[in-house]
C-alpha cells in the first residue's frame, strides 16, 4: 500500500475511479507519511480530521466523472482557505482564518480534491530557498541541508516526499520552477490571467500567478485543467473557454521550431548546467523539432527591472497589515504611528522589509521616473523580446536556474547571490507568459536540474506537449532517499 | 441688469487685491454599490453594514469596477461640456490611516476619466466662464470616531470605497459669490442628472478651496492656500474671505505666503495651518496593478450623450424663447430640476407667464415659510394650474385668488371646489352688475352730486361699496368702466 504514494497523479486517479482504494485510504496514506516527514517542515498547517472527514464524504458518494476525485491535495499558505488558518509563512498572519476560499482552490474542491494541508513558502512568497518563512525553513528531500528553493518550498519539498500528490504554487519571479528545478518536479507557471488571483495574499498583482507543482507532465496538464478558469472577481482574468490540456496532451513535437536564446548562457554558469541544456536540445532534435538560435537582447536588464517592480507593487500590496482590522498587532506604540511601526516591524521578516523599502524608495516622488517608470519601459522591451521571436519560433527552450539546490545559509547573507538565482525565470514573468520546468538530470551531487519551456501567451497546451515528449525521452530519475524518517 | 459691476476686492493698508479661487469638489456617486465591491452605499446605515471584504482590504481580495459609477462619471463630465477620455487610469494613492484599509486609495491621478470641461455662471454682473480642469473617479475612506470612548478610536467603514467624482476648477473664480454660484450650479447639473444628489449635511458634496491673492492688475498668481474638506457653501464663504484677508495682511507687512493646507475651524471662524509644502504627503503614486487600464468605447459615450436629461443652461434658454420668461424668471425656475418640472406641469396647462409670476411669489414665499421643497408642495401642479386658469379667465379676481390659494394650502383641495363650494365666482355678469351699481348710485345720491361737481376722488368711494355689496366677487375691471359711464351720464 505505502508504494501507491510514490505514483503519479494521474496513477492514483485510475485507482480511485477502479476502485482499487478508497479515498479515505489514501488520504490516511499521505497523512501516515506527513507525521513521520515532520523534520522537512513542509508544513505550516494540517488539517487531517477534517481530510479524513471529507473524504468519508466522497467515498459515500464517489464522484468519478471529475478531474481530481477524492484526491488529497496540500496547498502553498498564500491560498485563502476557509476556515483554515492561512499564514502566508508571516508572523503578520500568524493566526489568521480566512472566511473565504480562493477561486483557485475552489475550483480543485469542484474537481472533487480535498485539502490536506497549507504548506510553508517564503514570507509573502518573498524568496528564493523558503528560509524567509516566519515557520523556519523546509529541508529538500534530495539531501540533508539543502533548500528546496522558493518561494513554493514547501510546495515542493511535499511533493517530491510524497507526502501530497500533487500540489499548487505561486510564481512570482520564478517561484513555482525554480523549487521544482530544485527538487526534481514538474512546475509550471501559466499565462498571467489564465488562473485567478482572488484569495491569492498578493505580493505583486502584475507578475503574481498560480500554477500546478506534479511529479509528471501528464499530472501537471490534469491540475492547471483543473485550476485555471475565467473568473469576473479578478479584473485581470483572461475570459476564454477552459481547456482540456490533459485529454489533449500528445508527445509529437515533430517540426515545432524551438528557440534558443543565447542571452540565457550567462557568466560563471556552471558547466553542468550548459551540459544539460545541450542535452536537452538533442533530445527535441532527436524528435523531429528544429532548433534555432534566437536573440532575447533586454535579457540582462530582466532581474534589475523585476527588482523594481516587484518590490514597488509588494511595497503598497502589503501596506494592508497595518494591525488595524486582523492580523498581528503590537502591543507596544503610544498612538497610531507607533502601532504601527511596531506592529509591522515586529510582524514582518527582513527580507519582507527590504523589499518593502526598495519598492517605497522606487516609487518615491523624484524617484519615480528613473526607477519604476522606466523600469516600466524597460519591461515593454523584453515582452517585446519575446513577441518579436514567437513570430519565428513556437516555444523556446532555456535551463530553468542557474544552479542546483543549495545549502541552508549558504546565500542568506548576500541577497543579490540569492536574486541572481531568479535570472532564468523572471523574464517571463515580467511578459507574462507560461513556461515549465521539466526536470532533465542530476549534477555532479546528484542534485537535480531543469530545462525551462516558454510558450507563447495562452499557449500553455503546446509546451505541456514538448514537456511531455522531453519527459518520455529524457528517463529522468528523480532518486530520494527517505533519509528524514 | 449688467449695469452692476463686479466689486469683490479686498483692501489692504497699501494696495487692493483681488481674490483668486479654484475648487477641488468632492461629490458622492449616486450609485447602489461601491466603486469597487458589491456593499451597498445608503447613508446612516449602522455602523460596518456595508462592508464587503473588498472595502475591507482582507487579504487577496480585488477590485472589480462598478460600470455604473463610470457611466455616472461619463454623464457628470458630458454635463459639464468636458472631454470624456476614451483611455484613462486607476492609480493607487499610498498612505497610512486607520480609516484606510488598503493602506492606498484607488484614485486617478495623470489619466482622469474626464477632462476639460466648463460651466457658466449668472452673476448679477452678467454670465461667466468657469474653466474645468478635470473629473477623475476614486474611493472614499471611512470614518475614524474619536468621540464614542475616551481612550480609543473607532473606525465605521460603511463609507470606504464608495465612489466619488472629484471636480477640480482652473483657478476662474473671484469671490465667495462665484463659489457660491459655482457650487450650486454644479450640484443643479448633477441633480439634473441624476449622478450625485449634492446633499452637504450627509457629506455626498465636499470641497478643498485653493485661495491666493494678487495686487489688482497683477498678472502672476499669488501663493496658494489650499483649506482642506470643507462641507457646507457658507463655511466656504467664510474660510474664503478670512484666507484672503490673512494673506492680505501678511503681503501687506511685507511678508511671504507660505505654500501649505489650512483647515477651517467653524467655530472661530478662521483658518489654521494644517501642514506645510516640506510635510506633504508623498503618496507614490502608481498604476493599480489590479486593474486594467479603463477602455471607454465611443459608442457609450454618444449612447450617454443622447440619453442625457435637459440641462439647466438649455432649459433655461427655452423658457425664455417659448415661455416669454425674463432671464431672471427663468433662472429662477430651472434652479432644480424638481422646480422647473412643476413649472413646466402648471405651464402647460395654463398661462405661462402668469403661471411663472404666481409660482415665485406666493408659492415659494409659502414653501419657503413652511421649509417644504416643491416636491412636498401642498398644491400639486394640476391644482395649481387650475387656479392661474381661473385668475386668467377672470373668473376669480387677484384677491380672492389669493384667499383661494391660502384655502388650497390647507385643504390641498382643488380651486374650482373652493370657489363653487364657498361662492367666490367673480361678477362678470355686465347687467348684474350695473343694476347693483345703479342701486348703489341711487341710494348715495349726495355723492353722486358731489362727484359731478367735481370731486373726483369719490371715486374710490363708489368701488368700495360695489366691493362691499358683492363681497369683494365684482369684477374690478367692469366695475371701473360701468361706474364711470353711470357717473357720467
Amino acid at each position: 500500500m505505502s508504494e501507491i504514494i510514490k505514483k503519479n497523479l494521474s496513477e492514483i486517479i485510475e485507482l480511485i475511479k477502479k476502485k482499487e482504494i478508497k479515498s479515505e485510504e489514501l488520504a490516511q496514506l499521505y497523512i501516515d507519511e506527513a507525521n513521520k516527514s515532520k523534520k522537512l517542515n513542509s508544513f505550516i498547517t494540517t488539517c487531517f480530521d477534517n481530510t479524513i472527514k471529507k473524504a468519508k464524504e466522497f467515498d459515500k458518494k464517489p464522484n468519478s466523472a471529475s478531474l481530481l476525485p477524492g484526491i488529497p491535495l496540500a496547498v502553498k499558505d498564500l491560498f485563502c482557505t476557509n476556515g483554515f488558518r492561512t499564514t502566508a509563512g508571516s508572523k503578520m498572519l500568524e493566526n489568521f482564518v480566512p472566511n473565504y476560499e480562493s477561486t483557485v482552490t475552489e475550483n480543485l474542491w469542484k474537481e472533487g480534491a480535498i485539502l490536506l494541508g497549507k504548506l510553508n513558502c517564503d514570507e509573502y512568497a518573498m524568496g528564493s530557498s523558503n528560509e524567509t518563512s516566519y515557520f523556519g525553513n523546509v529541508i529538500n528531500p534530495i539531501a540533508k541541508n539543502t533548500v528546496p528553493g522558493g518561494s513554493s518550498g514547501g510546495s515542493a519539498s511535499a511533493l517530491a516526499a510524497n507526502l501530497t500528490p500533487a500540489t499548487i504554487g505561486t510564481d512570482t519571479g520564478g517561484s513555482i520552477r525554480q523549487p521544482a528545478s530544485f527538487t526534481g518536479t514538474v512546475g509550471l507557471k501559466p499565462t498571467y490571467g489564465l488562473c485567478s488571483r482572488w484569495g491569492i495574499v498578493a505580493f505583486a498583482s502584475s507578475l503574481d500567478q498560480a500554477g500546478p507543482m506534479t511529479k509528471s507532465v501528464k499530472d501537471c496538464a490534469i491540475m492547471l485543467e483543473a485550476m485555471a478558469g475565467f473568473d469576473k472577481k479578478d479584473s485581470t482574468s483572461i475570459d476564454k473557454k477552459k481547456e482540456n490540456y490533459s485529454k489533449n496532451l500528445k508527445p509529437n513535437i515533430k517540426g515545432l521550431k524551438i528557440g534558443i536564446p543565447k542571452e540565457y548562457r550567462v557568466e560563471n554558469m556552471p558547466k553542468e548546467i550548459d551540459e544539460l541544456w545541450n542535452k536537452g536540445k538533442s533530445i527535441l532534435k532527436d524528435l523531429g523539432a528544429n532548433l534555432i538560435d534566437i536573440t532575447l537582447p533586454h535579457t540582462k536588464y530582466a532581474l534589475p527591472t523585476y527588482y523594481i517592480v516587484a518590490p514597488a507593487e509588494a511595497s503598497s500590496n502589503l501596506a494592508r497589515y497595518d494591525g488595524v482590522k486582523y492580523g498581528y498587532r503590537s502591543s507596544q506604540g503610544k498612538d497610531l504611528i507607533g502601532m504601527y511601526e511596531n506592529t509591522r516591524s515586529e510582524g514582518f521578516g527582513d527580507e519582507v522589509k527590504r523589499r518593502i523599502l526598495i519598492g517605497t524608495y522606487v516609487l518615491s516622488s523624484g524617484y519615480y521616473d528613473a526607477y519604476y517608470l522606466k523600469a516600466q519601459k524597460v519591461r515593454q522591451l523584453i515582452k517585446k523580446d519575446f513577441d518579436e521571436n514567437f513570430a519565428k519560433v513556437d516555444a523556446i527552450l532555456t535551463p530553468s536556474t542557474p544552479s542546483s539546490a543549495f545549502k541552508i545559509g549558504e546565500k542568506t547573507n548576500d541577497p543579490i547571490s540569492m536574486y541572481l538565482n531568479d535570472i532564468f525565470t523572471v523574464p517571463v514573468n515580467l511578459a507574462g507568459l507560461p513556461a515549465i520546468s521539466v526536470p532533465a538530470g542530476l549534477d555532479k551531487k546528484g542534485y537535480p536540474l531543469g530545462l525551462q519551456l516558454i510558450g507563447k501567451t495562452l499557449d500553455e497546451q503546446n509546451i505541456l506537449n514538448i514537456a511531455y515528449a522531453f519527459e518520455k525521452n529524457c528517463n529522468f530519475n528523480n532518486e530520494i532517499k527517505k533519509w528524514w524518517l | 441688469m449688467n449695469k452692476v459691476k463686479f466689486d469683490y476686492f479686498i483692501k489692504g493698508e497699501k494696495n487692493q487685491y483681488e481674490v483668486i479661487i479654484g475648487l477641488e469638489v468632492h461629490a458622492q456617486v449616486s450609485s447602489n454599490s461601491k466603486l469597487f465591491s458589491g456593499s451597498a452605499t445608503k447613508f446612516g446605515a449602522e455602523p460596518n453594514s456595508q462592508v464587503s471584504l473588498i472595502d475591507s482590504a482582507f487579504p487577496g481580495m480585488l477590485p472589480v469596477i462598478n460600470k455604473e459609477c463610470i457611466n455616472q462619471a461619463i454623464r457628470t463630465g458630458l454635463g459639464l461640456n468636458a472631454k470624456i477620455n476614451n483611455d484613462s487610469v486607476f492609480d493607487r494613492k499610498n498612505y497610512f490611516y486607520a480609516d484606510l484599509p488598503q493602506g492606498y486609495q484607488i484614485s486617478q491621478y495623470k489619466d482622469p476619466i474626464v477632462g476639460e470641461g466648463k460651466v457658466f455662471l449668472d452673476m448679477p454682473y452678467g454670465s461667466k466662464e468657469i474653466g474645468i480642469e478635470r473629473l477623475h473617479l476614486e474611493q472614499d475612506a471611512g470614518k475614524s470616531i474619536h468621540d464614542i470612548d475616551p481612550t480609543n478610536t473607532y473606525v465605521d467603514l460603511n463609507r470606504s470605497g464608495i465612489a466619488l467624482m472629484e471636480i477640480v476648477s482652473k483657478p476662474d473664480l473671484r469671490s465667495p459669490e462665484e463659489v457660491n454660484a459655482y457650487i450650486k450650479k454644479i450640484r443643479t447639473i448633477m441633480r439634473y442628472l441624476g449622478t450625485c444628489d449634492g446633499n452637504m449635511q450627509e457629506g455626498s458634496l465636499r470641497a478643498d478651496v485653493n485661495v491666493s491673492v494678487r495686487k489688482v492688475g497683477d498678472k502672476k498668481f499669488g501663493t496658494r492656500c489650499e483649506i482642506k474638506n470643507v462641507n457646507s457653501i457658507k463655511f466656504m464663504q467664510m474660510a474664503i474671505e478670512f484666507e484672503a484677508k490673512r494673506q492680505v495682511e501678511l503681503l501687506d507687512e511685507g511678508k511671504k505666503i507660505d505654500q501649505e493646507t489650512r483647515l477651517f475651524d467653524t467655530k472661530k471662524n478662521e483658518t489654521r495651518s494644517m501642514r506645510s509644502k516640506e510635510d506633504a504627503h508623498d503618496y507614490r503614486y502608481f498604476p493599480d496593478p489590479d486593474l486594467l487600464p479603463l477602455k471607454i468605447d465611443q459608442k457609450l459615450i454618444d449612447d450617454l450623450k443622447k440619453s442625457l436629461p435637459e440641462l439647466p443652461d438649455d432649459k433655461k434658454e427655452r423658457f425664455i424663447r417659448d415661455y416669454g420668461l425674463t432671464p431672471y424668471e427663468a433662472n429662477v425656475l430651472v434652479s432644480e430640476k424638481e422646480i422647473s418640472s412643476y413649472y413646466e406641469e402648471v405651464a402647460k396647462l395654463s398661462d405661462k407667464k402668469l403661471a411663472a409670476t404666481w409660482m415665485m411669489g406666493d408659492l415659494f414665499a409659502m414653501l419657503n415659510d413652511k421649509g417644504l421643497s416643491i416636491s412636498k408642495s401642498p398644491i400639486s401642479s394640476k391644482n395649481f394650474a387650475d387656479l392661474i386658469k381661473s385668475i386668467k379667465s377672470g373668473e376669480i379676481s387677484g384677491r380672492i385668488a389669493k384667499e383661494v390659494f391660502e384655502i388650497m394650502v390647507e385643504s390641498g383641495d382643488n380651486p374650482k371646489k373652493i370657489i363653487e363650494s364657498k361662492g367666490m365666482k367673480q361678477q362678470s355678469d355686465p347687467k348684474e352688475l350695473e343694476k347693483m351699481i345703479n342701486e348703489i348710485l341711487t341710494k348715495n345720491k349726495d355723492k353722486v352730486d358731489q362727484y359731478k361737481s367735481g370731486k373726483e376722488k369719490l371715486f374710490g368711494f363708489f368701488v368700495g361699496q360695489v366691493m362691499k355689496l358683492s363681497g369683494g366677487k365684482a369684477n374690478p375691471q367692469l366695475t371701473n368702466e360701468i361706474l364711470k359711464k353711470l357717473l357720467k351720464g
